[in-house]
């Protein structure tokens, strides 16, 4: 049997990095004028970066994502990293060819600080006195990350959903630093209705008794909170379409109904399936942050207006939506496609017609990956640094 | 259709296309039209396809496209964004050419279309000797399986024009990529291009396409 280090195509077993910033002296400041350090990131690099630095690749990750885009934690690991179809030697995002990095967010629980870690001031894990934090710092945190790895310009800054929007915040705040940026299902702003679900899992996690104000640390988790959280989020992922392709109206261990309250139905049982799941990898407080700084993102209001968002930036625009994607529609990128035309900017779009909703970006790779890998090939090809 | 036809044509259109404009071609399928306009005139360019695989040859390419449906018109781009905007054999193929039209002289500062002349006097006689629907080289489908829904002759072409206020301000003749004068075209050109002009340039028409004219 092929090990983890030899499978064709795959990176092979990752060993993530860190990087600790910010002192008294020099904290991190962030959007809302509150200050914190230090700050651990959480990274891992693939491939090599190549001595002129002009080929790193900045792949941005999902609410519920982490560092680990490629290949195997060990090599026991059975799952590889939530992106590995996209990364990895002849792959679209091709370590062959390109420096690719990625590292956790700032208020995530996967290593990078956030409310779970212990505060060096107090000894003790943040909780609720962690600040809140926005995607713009997010993408402030990962810039000192680019500058601790010397690279002083992306070839592209990369995401799907929660990771577009950090890719857009990073064409616009450092204009200079972005050669392209892939936004893949993402929205210039969150929507009431986007507010809305994410106010719904916040309720989940506080109402959960465990939950005891954030302080839950060493103690019982808010696990049934954090569940129904994840269950809620999982529905927006989906589709109509796929979700009845999926389960239909099946049950789950049994031919008829028994008309009792152990008739379940495939997809109940997929969501508490993906629910519990969820609460073995992902912290309570971390949800809690983390859908705030989604709700804060409007683009309009930072700029003024989307066309004044974009209006500095230099990098070069490729924007995908997916077709059955009702939580950032098609209508919210081709929003900023206009914005961006109107202010005169280098953007192409593809709206993909796929069946799989907002999670399509993690589904689709075969597409996706020829459209990426053309359009970082001819941008290299290209690239005079 | 053929290539080297396809080039002729790409030609004439480049001739009318001074250096530097802003160009928006719509249904620029693999985007050979735009790349010409880029190496040979250094146009801004941006191309318009509904087809999937299309944009990933644009993208490819380097060219800037956005998949999209002509048929939904083009509400979101801004008057005069574009100092042209083209739709080259492409025309016959939309839901409603009246929309596009409309909306490509609104948008465009000039418009530039082509396409296969339906008069032209070869595919007339197949319709009138063999009393069968005409296929030729440059429209090569059966009635059944054509994609082209929208067939028209200059002549009809010059008409609506005229009906939506549309100046011609040029017109080029091709008879199989060789120009003819413009008298002979309706009957014997194969393939006519337009230089076009909204009545008064700047002006919005998407107010009668709202209201749905007539004609739409």
């Amino acid at each position: 049997m092929a090990t983890r280090t030899t499978l064709e195509g795959s990176v092979g077993i990752v060993t993530p990095k860190e990087y600790t910033f910010g002192s008294a002296a020099d904290p991190l400041e962030l959007e809302s004028g509150r200050t914190i350090y230090p700050v651990t990131v959480r990274y891992e690099t693939y491939g090599t970066l190549n001595r002129e630095k002009s080929n790193a690749v900045l792949i941005l990750h999902a609410f519920s994502g982490d560092a680990h885009v490629a290949g195997y934690k060990t090599e026991q690991d059975r799952y590889p990293g939530w992106w590995d179809p996209m990364v990895g030697p002849g792959k679209p995002f091709d370590t062959n060819k390109y420096f690719v990095i990625c590292s956790n967010v700032l208020g995530g629980c996967q290593g990078t600080t956030g409310p779970s870690s212990v505060n060096p001031l107090t000894g003790k894990p943040y909780g609720l006195s962690f600040p809140l934090i926005t995607i713009g710092d997010m993408v402030k945190v990962q810039r000192y990350l680019i500058d601790h790895l010397g690279i002083q310009r992306l070839l592209t800054v990369v995401g799907g959903s929660m990771g577009g929007m950090q890719a857009l915040e990073w064409a616009i705040a450092y204009p200079e630093r972005v050669r392209s940026a892939i936004v893949i299902a993402a929205t210039p702003r969150l929507t009431a209705q986007g507010i809305a679900f994410n106010a719904v899992g916040r309720n989940a996690i506080t109402s959960d008794p465990n939950w005891n104000g954030g302080d839950y640390y060493g103690k019982a988790i808010p696990s049934r909170g954090l569940a129904i959280a994840r269950m809620i989020g999982h529905i927006t992922y989906l589709s109509e379409q796929s979700m009845h392709d999926k389960f239909g109206r099946r049950l789950q261990n049994r031919e008829q109904y028994a008309f009792d309250f152990n008739d379940q139905f495939a997809v109940e049982s997929y969501l508490e399936y993906q629910g519990d799941k969820f609460v073995e990898r992902f912290d309570a407080n971390s949800y809690i942050y983390i859908s705030r700084a989604m709700d804060y993102f409007n683009l309009d209001e930072k700029y003024g207006s989307l066309e004044a968002a974009f209006r500095k930036t230099k990098a070069k625009f490729l924007i995908v939506s997916f077709t059955s994607d009702w939580l950032y529609p098609p209508k919210q990128s081709k929003e900023m496609v206009f914005a961006l035309m109107k202010e005169g900017k280098d953007v192409s779009y593809a709206e993909l017609d796929c069946p799989y909703g907002h999670d399509s970006f993690l589904i689709e790779t075969e597409r996706q990956g020829k459209l990426f890998s053309s359009f970082l090939e001819n941008l290299y090809a290209h690239e005079s640094f | 259709m053929h290539t080297n036809l396809s080039e002729r044509v790409f030609q004439e259109i480049a001739q009318l296309i001074p250096s530097g404009s802003r160009v928006l071609d719509l249904g620029c399928a693999e985007g050979d039209l735009l790349e010409l306009l880029s190496r040979t005139k250094q146009v801004k360019g941006m191309g318009v396809d509904i087809d999937e695989k299309m944009v990933l040859h644009c993208v490819a390419r380097g060219i800037s496209v956005f998949q999209g449906n002509l048929d939904e018109g083009l509400r979101d781009y801004q008057t005069a964004s574009y100092d042209y905007v083209i739709l080259s054999r492409t025309l016959q193929v939309v839901h409603k050419p009246v929309l596009i039209l409309k909306e490509m002289v609104r948008v465009g500062k000039h418009a530039i279309v082509n396409f296969p002349n339906f008069g032209y006097l070869p595919i007339r006689l197949q319709l009138l000797l063999k009393g069968q629907m005409p296929v030729t080289p440059s429209l090569p489908f059966q009635w059944y399986d054509t994609p082209n829904i929208h067939l028209c002759t200059k002549k009809d072409f010059l008409n609506l024009c005229k009906v939506l206020g549309i100046r011609i301000l040029q017109e080029i003749n091709l008879w199989n990529g060789k120009r003819i004068p413009p008298f002979l075209g309706n009957a014997w050109a194969t393939e006519v291009c337009f230089l076009l002009q909204g009545s008064s340039e700047g002006q919005s028409y998407v107010e009668s396409i709202d209201s749905r004219s007539s004609l739409s």
